[in-house]
Parts: structure tokens; sequence; C-alpha cells
């Protein structure tokens, strides 16, 4: 079962999109912010390698874009595709995810629930 | 501060357009102005104490007071400018921070709603459909509106991203008029799209675009009562794509037709007949089409109709 480390501190979307991918047959494995997501991709800070992470960016503790680098700079870590899933949607936002090593990133308001369900599935069968 | 510093600093244009303002409300352009406008004046003031008045004493103080006046009244209209600026700045970030704030909620809701709608949890009863359609339609509505704010922030603020590519305008209109055919059809309103043949693609925004030709056509089909028609015409003039649309609908009041633009503003008229919309659609569409390098305006009668047109240039 493929598992997916999906960070975002609202536990709103979380339990939708949550939902969603647990009926696809994915495990999801939450965390609520910054912190906690880092802890939980790494391997060596006892979480458990991810194979695809969805990452906010507005979070708490943690920002994501500060995330998304420290994944991309961690050997264990920098493989693991990206999604970045917000609501920022300035181009410095985009052109800075996507700089640092982000696959995809998705506006949430731009896109439904099944359209990014999609994108992940797809990401998970490159 | 680094040389490059000073130069950025020294070209009052570019600070100008940096902070999104015209010339005509930019501090520092006016101050600039207002410095050439004391200098002159004072050269002026001094030719003419020395031709007319005798003693050099009196003519150096009479050319003093008078520079110092104008000094005073420069830094008094610019400081009010400074404050209107800074009020207009603070707005726009207000609007930025709340916009953003308010799409994350309205992601949830429109979410909540899609999955509650797929089925997925558990069959929906028929009529319970119609009233998760009802939420969904107005969460869509109000997603609208604040994408509609997003951008009214980054116009003010100069941050509107364009991206340019080799777009058919025809291919968009199409499409346009297919989306909205239900909605027109609705209304009893008939859209005719009359093309001139082998339009050349343009370089330009296509999302943006569409964006403006959606607000043209929304108003164009939204205003007309009970039943009509909606021309949309395009073709080549001088050296511009030509975009024009022409419906028979309530029309815009003589009195209100320079507020047209303007942001939030809706006429009378048009609040009598349909009390949903923002008022930001032509303000976002001649903002565009300007940034695309292009030209807007409209002629309208009361009870006859309104002809919107746009142009894009052919080569930018």
């Amino acid at each position: 079962m493929k598992k997916i480390l999906f960070i975002e501190d609202e536990s709103a979307l979380q339990k939708t999109l949550g939902e969603i991918l647990k009926q696809e047959g994915y495990q999801v494995i939450q965390a609520l912010d910054g912190e906690v997501g880092l802890r939980l991709a790494n391997p060596s800070a006892g979480g458990e390698k991810p194979d695809l992470i969805l990452l906010d960016l507005v979070l708490p503790k943690v920002h994501g874009i500060d995330v998304l680098k420290n994944l991309k700079e961690n050997e264990e870590t920098k493989d693991i595709p990206v999604i970045v899933l917000t609501n920022l949607a300035e181009i410095k936002d985009v052109e800075k995810a996507i700089e640092l090593g982000a696959t995809t990133y998705l506006v949430k308001a731009e896109y439904k629930l099944e359209e990014v369900a999609e994108k992940i599935r797809k990401t998970l069968q490159e | 501060m680094s040389l490059k510093n000073i130069f950025a600093q020294l070209n009052i244009i570019g600070q100008c357009r940096k902070h999104g303002l015209s010339p005509w409300q930019c501090p520092q352009f006016l101050f600039f102005l207002m410095g050439i406008i004391i200098v002159c004046s004072t050269l002026v003031a001094y030719f003419v104490g020395t031709r007319y008045i005798e003693e050099p004493e009196w003519v150096a103080l009479t050319v003093l007071l008078f520079a110092l006046l104008l000094f005073i009244i420069a830094v008094i209209i610019t400081r009010s400018f400074e404050k209107l600026a800074e009020t207009n700045r603070m707005k726009s970030e207000f609007i930025n921070i709340i916009s953003h704030q308010l799409r994350s909620p309205l992601s949830n809701l429109k979410w909540t709603i899609e999955l509650l709608m797929s089925g997925r949890l558990g069959k929906i009863e028929k009529d319970q459909v119609e009233y998760f359609g009802i939420l969904k339609e107005n969460s869509g509505r109000m997603e609208e509106l604040v994408s509609d704010l997003l951008i009214v922030s980054r116009i003010e603020a100069a941050t509107l991203p364009l991206k340019k590519e080799e777009t058919l305008l025809e291919d968009l209109v199409n499409e346009l008029i297919s989306e909205f055919q239900l909605f027109a059809k609705a209304s009893n309103v008939k859209i005719e799209f009359e093309i001139q043949k082998d339009l050349p693609k343009i370089l330009t925004d296509p999302s943006q675009v569409h964006l403006v030709i959606e607000n043209l056509l929304d108003n164009a089909t939204r205003y007309i009562k009970n039943s009509g028609k909606v021309n949309i015409l395009l073709k080549k003039r001088d050296k511009n794509l030509y975009f024009e649309i022409k419906d028979n609908g309530v029309g815009i009041p003589k009195k209100d037709q320079k507020y047209v633009f303007q942001k939030f503003f809706r006429s009378e008229n048009v609040l009598r007949q349909q009390t949903q919309g923002s008022g930001l659609g032509l303000y976002i569409s001649r903002a565009i089409i300007e940034k695309l390098g292009g030209k807007v305006g409209f002629k309208s009668q009361e009870n006859e109709g309104s002809t919107f047109w746009f142009t894009l240039p052919l080569k930018s």
C-alpha cells in the first residue's frame, strides 16, 4: 500500500481529501504542522518514508517553503515527490517551490477535489 | 546604499510604476515637478524683480519669499498625495490578505460539498442533490468574488502576472460561447459570432483575455430583459485585432457612463435588473487589456443596449 504524507493545518481538508485517498487504497499519514511533517517524512527521525508528500505552504511552526527546502536537502527524503497544495497563487511562490524541487504546484481554489486526486494518482504512477 | 540602488531611486517613473501609481498620483513625480516649477518661478521672479525693483536687497528678499511660499505649497500637496498613496497601498494589502484568508475556508467548503455530492460517502437522495447544488453554486459565487478581489489587489500593486503565448482569439471566443450557451438559452438570448477570415494568432495572455471576454459576455447576456440577441464581431483593424460585443439589453444611463470602468460601480438600472455582481468585471477588463497593450471602450443607450469593444496589438 502506497503511503502519502499529507502536511496540512486545515483539518477539514485533511478529512475530505484524506477520505478520497483512503478510498482509493492509499495509506494517508497526517501532519498538522511543518515540524511534525518533517519528522514523519524522515526515517532517521522516527518517521516512515512516504511515497508522496502533499504539502501546504502556510503552516504553523515551520513554513511550507522551509519544509520543502529541508526535504530536498536531506539525502533520505530528497527523492520523494512533493505536490504543493496551497492557496498562495503568487508567481513568486510558484517559482520558489518549483525551483526548490516541488513536482507539481496546485492552487486549491482552482481545482476540484477529484482533479487533485487524479494528479496524485498520476504522480504516484510515474 | 549601492550605486545601483541610488540610480533606481533616481528613476522616478520606475518608482511610480513599482507602486502601481500613475505619475499624477505619485509623490516622487509630483515633488520633482514642483521642484522644476519652483526653480522656473524663482528665475522668473528674479528677472521681473531686477527689472521693476531698484534695490537688489528687495529683489533678493522677494525672490526668496516667493520660492519659500512655493516650497511650502509643494510640501503640503506632496504630503497629502503621499498619504493618499499610502492609504491606497494599505487598502490593496488589506484586500490581498482578506482574499487569501477567505480562500482557505472556501476551498474547504467546496471540496466538502464535492465529496458529499460524489456519493463516495453514501447515496444521497434526489431532493438533497438540489440543496447541495445550491450550496455549490453559492460557494462558487463567493470564490469568484474573492478571485476578483485578488485580481484587483494585483492590478493595484502592479503585480498582475502575464503569461504571453501565441493565441488564436477565435478559439477563445468559440470556447466561451459554448460555455455560455446553456445560460443564454435559459435567458432566451441568442449569441451570434461574426469573424473575419484568416485572422492571425497574436502574442497575448490567453487566460487573461479569456477573463475579459467572459466578463463582457456575462454582462451582455445577463442584462438583457426577457429575450434578446448578443452579436460578437472579431476582425483586423489597422495594426490590431478588434473585438466587439453588442447587446440589446438595458443599456447604461448617460449620467452613469463615465463611471462604468470604476471599481465596484453598478449602474442604478442594472441594480434593478440584477442584484448579483460585484462591479469589478469592467474595471478588471480594462486593466488587463491596457496591460496587454490594447484599448477598450463602449457606447450605450439606455433601454436600447450597449456595445463594448477592445483591441489587442497584432504584434507585441
